[in-house]
Parts: structure tokens; C-alpha cells; sequence
């Protein structure tokens, strides 16, 4: 039928060269960066390398690794993403449950829900969250950085619709068994929902390493800085006032070759999660999403 | 009601933690809003400072450069808008016409990425690829002969830069959406409409679009909250101060106003100036979405 007209055959061979350009499209400006990260520094400076490195060589990632300011930034952003996506998923894990309940269980349950939505709603904004966050002398601190943003109520909406579709039979034999509702929770509810548990803590793993703006806004000495704030800083806003004027780190640091292999660096741990990422955000983001 | 307690205090016990966190970001900061209408001072802390009423926001809309930023945020946000739902659904309407299903799967991880990439990063890639000197100009100039484009330091460039590198994050993300209604479209009215001789053409234009229109009005009309939000860390990560006429948008400069020069009375004003349009405008999207497509969040 239409598959074997003509007019829709050359329109399959353009669909399939413009989807494959796309798909290149949106992958190049990585694999360039990559390109120049592996460069010799003189064909990288004077702009001769593209999607291949000229004058292959491993420099720039041994200087980078050297900078004992990018390590401890990367350890820095390390901690952040453990401690932060701990915190969130018990937070969030623990308060899911509760709201799935009926509220003939718990009847304070949508005072509760409206407690958590309002504040999707309405927003203090950052002048009035800095003001707290350094009243509450987190300032400087690592929490600053975990725990304003912990209380994702979006995904803590996901969970509890999670948690509601598990099957009451479960719980109640489990009640009969005289459990309690933090052995339900952990024994019965997690198991059943662990694809929902992961996708949420890949979200958390990717969300707490890409943060940079909390750390520049909380964190006045770079040597805390997590790894995107400092990479903010030197990369994009070229600042390096915030450094030690060290002569010698300023030179490796305004190389291109060096920006670059930091960059990807910064990038890594992503590409890293983003397959075990990838396989399961469909099904969340069209869960959230579409209804019918 | 003893008993009740009993029976539910472990309940109770495990919100204990979202419930103080909440309070203490997601509440506290609400409080903080009061210095909107105060000529704050941080030594004197929040109640220590003096009130002085509506100053502030009569201030935002006298002060020449506020009207500027507001101009170029509803543009900007509305140009992505448009843009980040004609891409996306065109997208996804090509993308199901393959029926190789490990093609489909590849685009697909291909286009996904960048929306995971933090605009720190994507910053630093397009800010080195855009520059004078950059791969870009160097292929223009190579293959077209064209002189080299200031892209980041050029107003009206800066803000089609942005435009165009907001959509090419997210348009592969926003296709997922349309690409589930998509796999939802009843088969039976495509058999119909082959039976009685439409190409895939008129299938399209006759099956796919209406089925589709709900969702689009949906998206469409939902986004309408965001007119607003232009997207600050993208803008914060690719502008400069040649270009700030034209690219300084809302959040860019209530961070500039309040944090850096310690206005922070201003910037807060000007923050709740945003949310309460935003919230109108969240509402009115919503109603009209409800009426429209019979949408409901709950």
C-alpha cells in the first residue's frame, strides 16, 4: 500500500538521512570536545581540530588530575551526590508511603499532601532562601547544598502512585502477620517499586551533580566549591581571582586543551548513568505526563 | 483518639523528615518575602529592618532597565515556548514513520542526551565552538567565505543562540511525550483510512494531528505559565556584559541586583513580581486546557 509509492519511499530515505543528522547533531559538540581534550595544545589552539585529535596525547587530563583544586572540587561534588541522593530517596521514600495511605487510615493524610504541593505552587525565591540558609549558619557548609532541594515533591507525587498500585492483599497478609509499617515499607512496598527507586535516583545522582548556582550562591571560599561550581567559575566566567594567582595553574588552566578534558570530566559521570538513566525515564516521564 | 495515635504514630514518624525540611526551605523563605516591603538591611535581620510599603515594586516599574528585562524574558521564553513544541512534535511524527524499531531506539538515546548535560558544561562546549575564532565561524568562513559572526557578544545573535541551543537540549526529551500519544492512536482509524485510499499524507493530516491536537493544546496552554522563565542557568552560563540590553532576563537579574550588589529588598520585589504573574498565568493555562482538552492534573 502507501509503503510502496514512490512519493513515500524518497520521503523514507530524506527521513532517515535528516533523523540520522539530528541524532549527529545533538552528539558532535561532545565528541568534539573530546577531540580537542586529546589534542596537542598548538593544533588546539589555533582551531584545527574537529571531531579527531591532532597530536594525540594524554596532557591535558594529567594536568587536570594534577590541579589539586579540580580533584578536591571533584571529591567535593563526590560526597554531594552520595549524601544528596541518600537523603532525598529516604525522604522522599518515607513520605510517599505515608501519603499513599487512605486518609481512613491516616486522617490527617491530605492535610499532609497540600502541606508538600502548596510549595510547588508558591516559591520564596532566592533572595529570601539565601537569607535563610544564612541565618541557619549553613553557609559554607555541604548542607547548604543538600538540603534546601532534598523534598523533591514531584517525585515524591510519583512514588506514593507507585506505592498506591501495589496490591492491598500484600499488606493486609502482612498486617495479619503483625508487621509494622516500617517493615511493610521496607519488605513489601520497595521491593515492588525498586524501577520506580532507581529512575528517582538516577534523577538525584544526575540533578546533584550538575548543580552549580546553590554553590555559588552558599559557598564564599572556592576551595569547597563542588566540581560544576568550579568549573563555572573558571570555565565560563573566566574568573580566576578566586584562585591562587599561581602563575603556573593559570597557564594550564586557560589552555583549551585543559578547559576541554575538564569539561569531560564533568560530563563523564553522566554519560556514565545516562544508559541505566535512559532505560527507565520513558516510562516515568509518560507516567507523569500523559493521562488518560 | 489514644488508640487512633497509636496506631498511626510511625506514620506520622516517617514525615517527620520532609515535613521540617519543608518547613524550614520551602516555608521560612515564603516569611522572607515580607522584605519585599522592607528596606532590608542585613544587620538589622528581617524584622528589624524598616517597612516602606510598595517603594520597591513602584521602583521596578520606573527603573528604565526593568521594563528591558521584562521585554526581553516574555520574548525570549515565549520565542522557546513555540519553538520547544513545533520542534518536538514534528520530531516525533517523523521519528514514527521508521519502523526499524533499532534505528528509532538509537535516535532516540542520541537525542536524550543533551537534556541531561548541565549548562555549566554545554556552556563552556558552545562558548568555545561559538567564538571569533571558533569551530563554527571557521567552517563558515572555510566552506562559505562568511566573516566571522560575534554569536555571544551581538545582541540580537545572542538571543537566536539562545533560542536555538534551548531547543536543541530539549527538543529530544519533549518528543517522548508526543511519541507515547503516538503509540496511543486507535490502528483502526489508520486501517480505515487506508481502505478508503488515503496516502500517508492525508493519513497524517486527517488521523495523527486531530488525534494528537488534546496533548499539543495541553502542553501548549500548560507552558503558558513559563512566559516568565527564560531559563536562567542557560543564559547565566552563555552571556556577558556585551550582551546584557538584550539577553538579561528576570532571574539573571535579580541575581545581579539582589545578590552581587546587596539589593536584596529590589531583587525580592522583583522576584514576587514573577511569581504572581507566573501563578495567573499557571491558573488561566490551566482552566483553558481544562476546557479545551479536559485536562486535570489530580
Amino acid at each position: 500500500m502507501y509503503h510502496k509509492t514512490t512519493g513515500y519511499r524518497v520521503f523514507s530515505v530524506f527521513n532517515y538521512l535528516f533523523l540520522i543528522i539530528a541524532g549527529l547533531l545533538c552528539i558532535l559538540p561532545i565528541i568534539h570536545i573530546l577531540a580537542v581534550s586529546f589534542s596537542a595544545s598548538a593544533p588546539a589552539n589555533a582551531h584545527l581540530v574537529g571531531l579527531w585529535p591532532v597530536g594525540f596525547n594524554f596532557d591535558s587530563y594529567t594536568k587536570t588530575m594534577n590541579n589539586p583544586n579540580f580533584s578536591r572540587a571533584f571529591v567535593i561534588s563526590l560526597i554531594r551526590t552520595v549524601l544528596g541522593t541518600a537523603i532525598t530517596m529516604s525522604v522522599i521514600t518515607l513520605a510517599g508511603y505515608v501519603l499513599s495511605k487512605d486518609s481512613s487510615v491516616l486522617k490527617s493524610r491530605n492535610i499532609y499532601a497540600w502541606y508538600f504541593v502548596f510549595t510547588m505552587l508558591f516559591t520564596g525565591g532566592i533572595i529570601p532562601s539565601y537569607i535563610i540558609v544564612r541565618n541557619l549558619h549553613l553557609m559554607n557548609t555541604i548542607w547548604a547544598l543538600v538540603l534546601p532541594g532534598a523534598v523533591q515533591v514531584f517525585n515524591m507525587i510519583l512514588l506514593m502512585n507507585f506505592f498506591k498500585a501495589t496490591p492491598k492483599e500484600l499488606e493486609e497478609a502482612a498486617l495479619i502477620d503483625g508487621a509494622g509499617h516500617f517493615t511493610i515499607l521496607f519488605r513489601v512496598y520497595l521491593p515492588l517499586a525498586m524501577p520506580a527507586v532507581a529512575t528517582m535516583s538516577l534523577f538525584s545522582i544526575v540533578g546533584n551533580w550538575n548543580a552549580w548556582f546553590d554553590g555559588l550562591l552558599y559557598i564564599n571560599n572556592y576551595r569547597n566549591y563542588p566540581l560544576a561550581t568550579f568549573l563555572q567559575t573558571i570555565i565560563v566566567q573566566q574568573d580566576f581571582s578566586k584562585l591562587n594567582p599561581d602563575v603556573n595553574e593559570l597557564k594550564n588552566i586557560s589552555q583549551r586543551t585543559v578547559k576541554a578534558a575538564q569539561i569531560f570530566i564533568g560530563i563523564l559521570p553522566v554519560l556514565l548513568v545516562y544508559p541505566y538513566l535512559q532505560k527507565y525515564f520513558v516510562k516515568g516521564i509518560v507516567l507523569g505526563a500523559v493521562k488518560e | 483518639m489514644k488508640g487512633f495515635l497509636r496506631r498511626t504514630w510511625p506514620l506520622h514518624l516517617m514525615l517527620l523528615p520532609a515535613v521540617v525540611l519543608q518547613f524550614l526551605f520551602g516555608y521560612l523563605p515564603l516569611g522572607g518575602l515580607v522584605i519585599a516591603f522592607k528596606d532590608y538591611k542585613p544587620y538589622d535581620g528581617i524584622w528589624g529592618s524598616a517597612w516602606v510599603g510598595f517603594k520597591q515594586f513602584k521602583f521596578m516599574f520606573e527603573y528604565p532597565d526593568s521594563k528591558q528585562v521584562i521585554i526581553n524574558t516574555a520574548l525570549i521564553a515565549g520565542l522557546k515556548i513555540i519553538f520547544n513544541i513545533v520542534v518536538p512534535f514534528c520530531f516525533a511524527l517523523l521519528l514514527n514513520e521508521v519502523r526499524r524499531n533499532s534505528f528509532k531506539r538509537t535516535v532516540q538515546t542520541l537525542v536524550y542526551l543533551p537534556y541531561f548535560i548541565s549548562w555549566v558544561f554545554l556552556g563552556g562546549i558552545l562558548t568555545d565552538m561559538l567564538s571569533s575564532d571558533g569551530i563554527i565561524n571557521s567552517l563558515l568562513q572555510n566552506w562559505f567565505g562568511i566573516e566571522p559572526i560575534l554569536f555571544l557578544g551581538n545582541g540580537i545573535w545572542f538571543r537566536v543562540i539562545v533560542v536555538i541551543s534551548d531547543v536543541w537540549q530539549q527538543f529530544g526529551f519533549g518528543t517522548i511525550v508526543y511519541l507515547a500519544a503516538l503509540a496511543g492512536v486507535n490502528p483502526s482509524l489508520y486501517e480505515a483510512a487506508e481502505v478508503d485510499g488515503a496516502t500517508r499524507w492525508k493519513q497524517t493530516i486527517n488521523v495523527t494531528i486531530p488525534s494528537l491536537a488534546p496533548i499539543v493544546i495541553v502542553v501548549g496552554t500548560l507552558a503558558i505559565g513559563n512566559i516568565l522563565n527564560a531559563g536562567f542557568d542557560q543564559i547565566f552560563n552563555l552571556y556577558n556584559p556585551l550582551v546584557y540590553d538584550k539577553g538579561d532576563i528576570i532571574d539573571t537579574f535579580v541575581y545581579r541586583t539582589g545578590i552581587l550588589n546587596g539589593q536584596y529588598s529590589f531583587g525580592t520585589a522583583v522576584g514576587i513580581f514573577k511569581s504572581v504573574v507566573g501563578f495567573v498565568l499557571i491558573v488561566i493555562g490551566y482552566r483553558i486546557a481544562y476546557k479545551l482538552a479536559d485536562y486535570k492534573i489530580f
